[in-house]
């Protein structure tokens, strides 16, 4: 789960990781209204504004607003962000609408750095990555100059020793000992927020030292793991329904896992590894033709009716999709009952585009009589590449009339 | 004649009364697992009743359920546990296992949280054996379990698409492997073991450590392995065939299609800082010797196509 900005530096706040002055705005009255109160203060410099979507890169989109001259400008630009598209390297050509803004105290910066913890899967531990390149993409740093990054592990029974913060300071420069004791001081509350708010990513890019010797979380993002949300009833405050696709959230609180994509085969599976395998299957006989999937679409692996139901009447709302794969390895589930559920749906809903169904598993037989036997136009599939050749076949039909050349030979 | 689990193996399945627990404990019975004891806190003393193998009524057994691991081991003799046990108290359902003396711990469930894995992680690397080879094997979380067909089956995979044979079946999904081995059994080709891994980003048994016990067990001549995006196990694997194995290996890796950044179902299915994508996997894959799958259809044909006779 993503969070933004400001929930991000609320939580490193309340881990004594030392974050600017700053107050959420949604009006331009609240902007200003925030603006003057930490100008009063503060007394600082200048006041930023920061446009709040999940995704990063949002200073070169024009997210990211410093000004010097008071209330009327910072009424001004939250005027423009307010509503915009803002468009960034994460959000995808359409951009993400801003409606939420930070406003916060502006710093005179001496340096910046990089500050990053994650879970690494390969050694197992929580990994903390330290680096001078502050303020640019850590991805870019570790493939042009991965000796500009320092990493440790921590051990999890131990914790963060100060002797490996130590290190990471003396590699980022920070000898002068009041700034290292800020910097032992500050990674012990960053990684204490790591492991207790359950995060999967705690990132401060970039790490200020000002020109008053202070080191201060400029930007913070923190992704939290999914799987801790039942131990953490706080989370369902922090979700912004803007930012979440409306399908995606709709799907897991149905508890199917779905992921939009442009293509035009919506696909219903069983399993995640099965579903990803049967996106590439279909793209691997159909990307010739322009048939790719629209739709990662997990039903779970127990595959029950009502899930598949439900699935199924999501798959059917997208425009964009010109046939249905639906590819259940039953295992333990019944066929016949499977069978019942895609029928049962398919009749609810009302099938408008050809669907291919491939059911395998305990029962297959009974499952595929009842398919047959259901009067609805479906395509059954003797197995996995069979029915991926097929559903292929139907999305090219309905564009070409009978003038195309089936995929699957016959 | 397979490697982890056997006919002799005794098996107890903790969270045996919930209702994933109770009822695959029926469905490992009826294969013909030795299910020997349950464990639920606060239920011991009760009894766990279900129709014998096959389904059949005659035979039924009736188990006896513990309050905890360790007296059910004293107990029973178990050697190895399956866990059903939800995601908060799953962590230290394993906990409980190692601490027990179990061999083999199977963890069946589907999100727990990633930094009790690691607590879990660091625990499992403690007791590797000074004497040389782990003293524990984990599988899992948030995996299928493992089975040797026509012996013993732990966890939650369909039984009958299985046949007992030659090839080892190791993968990171569930329904994917279930696939794999409907294939190879629809062509006739037996399997070894077949092992899921599970979907998370931090578990227990890697590839690399399934691939050492296929290539060390007589019984096993050829290896299909399942690997999906994310992370990095599918090339620490290469590396493994590459240098200390000489069994054909049959890969192929799911998400070449999935969008970097989304997750796609599994916690650890994720392509992040355009790394752990398909194609670097099948490249590191196909530079150690590996027979790449063309699709997911053909991953039993190419295993016949390498599989010496």
């Amino acid at each position: 789960m993503k969070i933004h900005e400001y929930q991000a530096k609320e939580i490193l706040g309340r881990h004594q990781v030392p974050v600017p002055r700053g107050v959420v705005a949604t009006s331009v009255d609240e902007a200003e209204t925030a603006a003057a109160h930490i100008l009063r203060e503060t007394s600082g410099p200048s006041i930023v504004v920061k446009a709040q979507i999940h995704a990063g890169g949002r200073g070169k989109g024009g997210g990211v607003r410093v000004t010097r001259r008071g209330l009327t400008e910072v009424a001004d630009i939250a005027r423009q962000m307010l509503g915009m598209q803002l468009v960034t390297h994460q959000t995808g050509p359409g951009g993400q609408m801003v409606r939420r803004l930070y406003i916060e105290e502006g710093l005179d910066i001496a340096r910046e750095y990089y500050l990053g913890l994650v879970v690494d899967r390969d050694r197992r531990r929580v990994a903390v990555m330290a680096s001078t390149e502050g303020g640019v993409d850590i991805e870019s740093v570790a493939a042009s100059a991965p000796e500009r990054i320092r990493t440790i592990h921590v051990d999890p029974a131990v914790g963060l020793a100060r002797y490996q913060s130590r290190a990471l300071g003396f590699a980022l420069g920070l000898g002068a000992s009041e700034t290292m004791g800020q910097f032992v001081r500050l990674l012990d509350g960053l990684y204490d927020a790591m492991v207790r708010e359950d995060c999967s990513l705690c990132e401060i890019n970039p790490l200020a030292l000002t020109k008053s010797g202070k080191l201060i979380a400029l930007d913070a993002k923190i992704n939290l793991d999914d799987s801790a949300e039942f131990r953490h009833p706080e989370w369902r405050s922090l979700e912004d329904p803007n930012e979440v696709d409306s399908v995606e959230a709709e799907a897991k609180l149905a508890g199917l896992s779905y992921v939009a994509l442009d293509g035009n085969v919506g696909c219903l599976v069983n399993g995640a590894g099965l579903a990803m395998a049967t996106m590439d299957i279909i793209k691997h006989y159909g990307a010739a033709h322009g048939v790719s999937p629209a739709n990662f679409l997990d039903v779970g692996g127990g595959a029950h009716p009502e899930q598949v139901s439900k699935a199924f009447s999501m798959i059917l709302r997208s425009p964009q999709v010109r046939a249905i794969f639906v590819n259940i390895f039953g295992g333990i589930m019944k066929c016949d009952v499977i069978a019942a559920g895609i029928v049962a749906a398919a009749r609810e809903t009302g099938l408008r585009v050809p669907l291919v169904v491939r059911l395998e598993g305990t029962r297959v037989e009974l499952g595929r009589k009842l398919l047959a036997e259901s009067g609805l136009a479906i395509r059954a599939a003797s197995s996995m590449a069979d029915g991926a050749q097929l559903v292929v076949d139907a999305v090219l039909e309905g564009v070409a009339g009978s003038n195309y050349i089936p995929v699957k030979s016959s | 004649m397979s490697i982890l689990v056997d006919r002799d193996t005794r098996v107890i399945v903790q969270g045996i009364t919930g209702s994933a627990g109770s009822f695959h404990a029926q469905q490992m019975i009826e294969y013909g697992t030795r299910i020997v004891g349950g464990v639920t806190p606060g239920r011991g003393g009760q009894r766990f009743e279900a129709a014998g193998p096959d389904g059949d009524s005659s035979g039924r057994v009736s188990v006896p359920v513990f309050d905890t691991v360790a007296d059910a081991v004293r107990a029973t003799e178990a050697n190895a546990t399956c866990i059903f046990v939800p995601p908060p108290g799953a962590p230290d359902a394993i906990l409980e296992a190692f601490d027990a003396g179990l061999r083999l711990v199977v963890c069946i469930t589907e999100g727990t949280p990633v930094m009790d894995m690691i607590k879990v992680r660091r625990v499992l690397d403690s007791l590797g054996g000074a004497t040389g080879g782990p003293r524990v094997y984990l599988i899992g979380p948030n995996c299928p379990g493992v089975i040797t067909p026509g012996a013993c089956k732990i966890g939650i995979m369909p039984g009958p698409i299985h046949r007992p044979g030659n090839v080892g079946v190791v993968s990171r999904s569930g329904t994917l492997t279930y696939e794999a081995v409907g294939q190879l059994s629809s062509l006739g080709v037996g399997q070894s073991t077949c092992i899921g891994i599970g979907g998370d980003p931090v578990g227990g048994m890697d590839f690399v450590d399934v691939l050492a016990l296929f290539q060390s067990d007589p019984s096993t001549r050829g290896v299909v392995l399942i690997g999906e995006i994310g992370g990095s196990a599918e090339e620490r694997a290469a590396r493994f065939i590459r240098d200390e194995m000489d069994k054909p290996v049959v890969a192929f890796i799911a998400g070449a299609t999935a969008p970097p950044g989304k997750r796609m179902g599994h916690a650890g299915a994720i392509i992040s800082g355009g790394k752990g994508t398909a194609t670097e996997k099948m490249a590191a894959l196909e530079d150690a010797g590996v027979h790449l799958a063309p699709t997911p259809g053909e991953l039993a044909s190419t295993m016949v196509k390498y599989l010496k006779t």
